[in-house]
């Protein structure tokens, strides 16, 4: 399952590499979103995937699975999607007040 | 367990979200941030000399004990930075009530600023790698917000570049966290040294911590600067110079934390790297520095010279060129805020920003031009000033282990410095006076008060220089010597 996981945070890495790459503002975005995603999975492959009952006290289970990973994903994705969110409004926004979406014409931009 | 420890963060954070209610009365905001600030001011120097008294302190939130819980951890460097910051934040505040305009005011600004300074103090706080990471990432939030706000065109583009690279690189600081995790089984910043030290740091480690290099020079904008001139010349004065003091030295601040305290067992690889890297940063910076003709490009090349210089301190590594690179961040914080605001202020007289549109701006406004010299003093590390102390130590450091090459960088550097800021004090306030007296904008008492109150904290940093000796000479010992860090947080279990 973990090597199924590592492949699978490769693939995303690489789809989100080609989207950065891209000219277009919006697929740039999305790419920053999907490579998150990608960091995000591979938090919980490296905290373990573990088969034990939920960390509580008072159980008495024999394994008990690692609560630290879950948590820092948890904040994780937060923080993503609130930037994902201020890029999207920002990525609007730039294309509202030049009318672009291409970054290869953003470039240098000094017009006031 | 001493629960002041949390106020440096907790004060702005509150006082930052009471003002988002408080949005149309202006004159409330303004009182409220700057008290919000003067008490993290007041607060930091109590626990600094708490910490003299009773060592480092800790704080365990709820009560987890270390490495189970979070943790936020005190010691003579991490406070004496949110002393600094405290100092700095007051005076832009001061500047930007005159300066930032209603539009921006209203647009909840000082709410803004509050969440910057409480990512800010959290960052250097924190005991905690994932909660570095968080506290990062609150910071850099509010920074976006303070970049675009007034949505100029050019804003909104270069903040695009801005956030972008951010993105990248708190995606890279993950990947670091994942993998440390996923090695170590910690993020306890005490427990991870103390962990590594038992298993020693093998390949794999040191290239986890090569990934942890590359996400503080990208925040801290060693040699990976190229986002940094023109993300920081386009926000107004004021914002211009929080980000200018402020956000490259949190960067600063978790490289040093970083290769002292966790990965100081391979400084071959890792220190080799990081004073590679310093030389070719000085190097790029000086040489944008010399390049440019506008005033803000020429300003923000010089805040690149000076990352290159204090990791230079880093990369030595021995006591004193780590006591010289504290000294020197402190004068930093202080004295870049300093010239952007100065910068700004020629930009508001003259209306350009070019130094061939500028000239004998010295006759019209002596107290400027005075201020600009003593800045440019001052950074080139001129004795009674506050850089020289720094820079003789971090020189010393890098003559005692025997790095000759970076020692010429670093003081070949400190002559660009001086030139090219004496080319915008001769060719801006040197010569013959373009404006006459009937064009001339009356400079303000309420822009001026901060950079003069600037100014004479930086003689004052320079001449009394002792009166924090005692703090500096303790916070290089700790970070020199990371079994005291560790005993303060994993044994002394108060």
């Amino acid at each position: 399952m973990e090597t199924l996981i590592t492949i699978l945070v490769g693939i995303l890495v690489t789809v989100a590499v080609y989207l950065l790459l891209s000219r277009s503002l919006i697929r740039i975005i999305i790419g920053t979103a999907v490579l998150s995603h990608a960091v995000h999975l591979l938090l919980m492959v490296m905290g373990g995937l573990k088969k034990g009952s939920a960390p509580l006290l008072g159980e008495n289970a024999t394994s008990y699975t690692d609560p630290l990973p879950q948590a820092l994903i948890l904040t994780a994705i937060v923080i993503s999607f609130a930037v994902t969110a201020f890029l999207l409004v920002l990525g609007y926004r730039t294309y509202q007040e030049t009318g672009l979406d291409d970054s290869k014409e953003l470039r240098g931009f000094t017009d006031e | 367990m001493n629960n002041i420890v949390v106020l440096p963060m907790v004060i702005p954070l509150l006082v930052g979200i009471i003002l988002i209610f408080l949005r149309s009365y202006v004159k409330v905001q303004r009182v409220l941030s700057l008290i919000a600030v003067i008490a993290t001011g007041i607060v930091s120097i109590y626990i600094l000399n708490v910490i003299q008294s009773e060592g480092i302190l800790r704080l365990d939130f709820g009560g987890w004990l270390p490495p189970y819980g979070i943790l936020f951890v005190a010691d003579s460097f991490s406070v004496l930075l949110v002393l600094t910051t405290a100092i700095v934040s007051t005076i832009i505040l001061l500047y930007a009530f005159s300066t930032i305009g209603a539009v921006r005011e209203n647009m909840y600004f000082y709410s803004f600023v509050l969440f910057l300074i409480a990512g800010v103090n959290g960052s250097f706080l924190t005991g905690d790698l994932f909660n570095l990471f968080v506290c990062f990432e609150v910071m850099l939030l509010a920074s976006y917000v303070l970049i675009t706000l007034g949505g100029r065109k050019v804003q909104l583009v270069e903040s695009i570049k801005y956030v972008v690279i951010n993105i990248l690189s708190s995606w890279f600081f993950l990947l670091g966290i994942a993998y440390l995790y996923g090695s170590v089984g910690t993020l306890n910043m005490a427990h991870l040294s103390e962990r590594i030290a038992e298993v020693g740091q093998g390949p794999l480690l040191t290239t986890i911590s090569l990934i942890f290099l590359v996400v503080f020079s990208l925040k801290s904008g060693l040699l990976l600067y190229f986002w940094l001139p023109g993300s920081y010349s386009v926000p107004p004065t004021a914002i211009a110079a929080l980000f200018g003091a402020l956000l490259t030295k949190v960067g600063i601040y978790a490289m040093f934390r970083t290769f002292t305290l966790i990965f100081y067992h391979e400084p071959s690889i890792t220190h080799t790297l990081i004073g590679i890297m310093a030389a070719i940063t000085m190097i790029g910076g000086s040489i944008g520095a010399i390049a440019y003709k506008d005033v803000r490009q020429i300003v923000t090349y010089n805040v690149v010279i000076t990352i290159g210089f204090i990791l230079v301190g880093l990369a030595v590594s021995t006591e004193v060129a780590i006591m010289g690179s504290i000294y020197y961040l402190v004068h930093d914080m202080i004295i870049k805020a300093l010239l952007f605001l100065l910068a700004g202020t020629m930009i508001y007289l003259t209306g350009t920003s070019r130094i061939e549109d500028m000239s004998g701006l010295i006759r019209n406004y002596p107290v400027l031009g005075w201020l600009f010299f003593l800045t440019t003093l001052s950074l080139a590390g001129i004795p009674p000033l506050s850089g020289f102390i720094g820079k003789l130590y971090v020189g010393q450091g890098a003559v005692e282990a025997g790095s000759y090459t970076l020692l010429a960088i670093a003081f070949l550097s400190s002559m660009f410095v001086l030139y090219s800021l004496l080319q915008i004090f001769m060719n801006a306030f040197w010569g013959e006076t373009i404006i006459s007296e009937d064009e001339e904008t009356p400079l303000k008492n309420r822009l001026l008060v901060p950079c003069i109150i600037l100014g004479v904290a930086t003689i004052a940093l320079g001449i009394g220089a002792e009166s924090i000796a005692g703090y500096v000479s303790d916070a290089a010992k700790t970070l020199m010597n990371p079994q005291i860090y560790i005993d303060a947080v994993m044994n002394g279990n108060r």
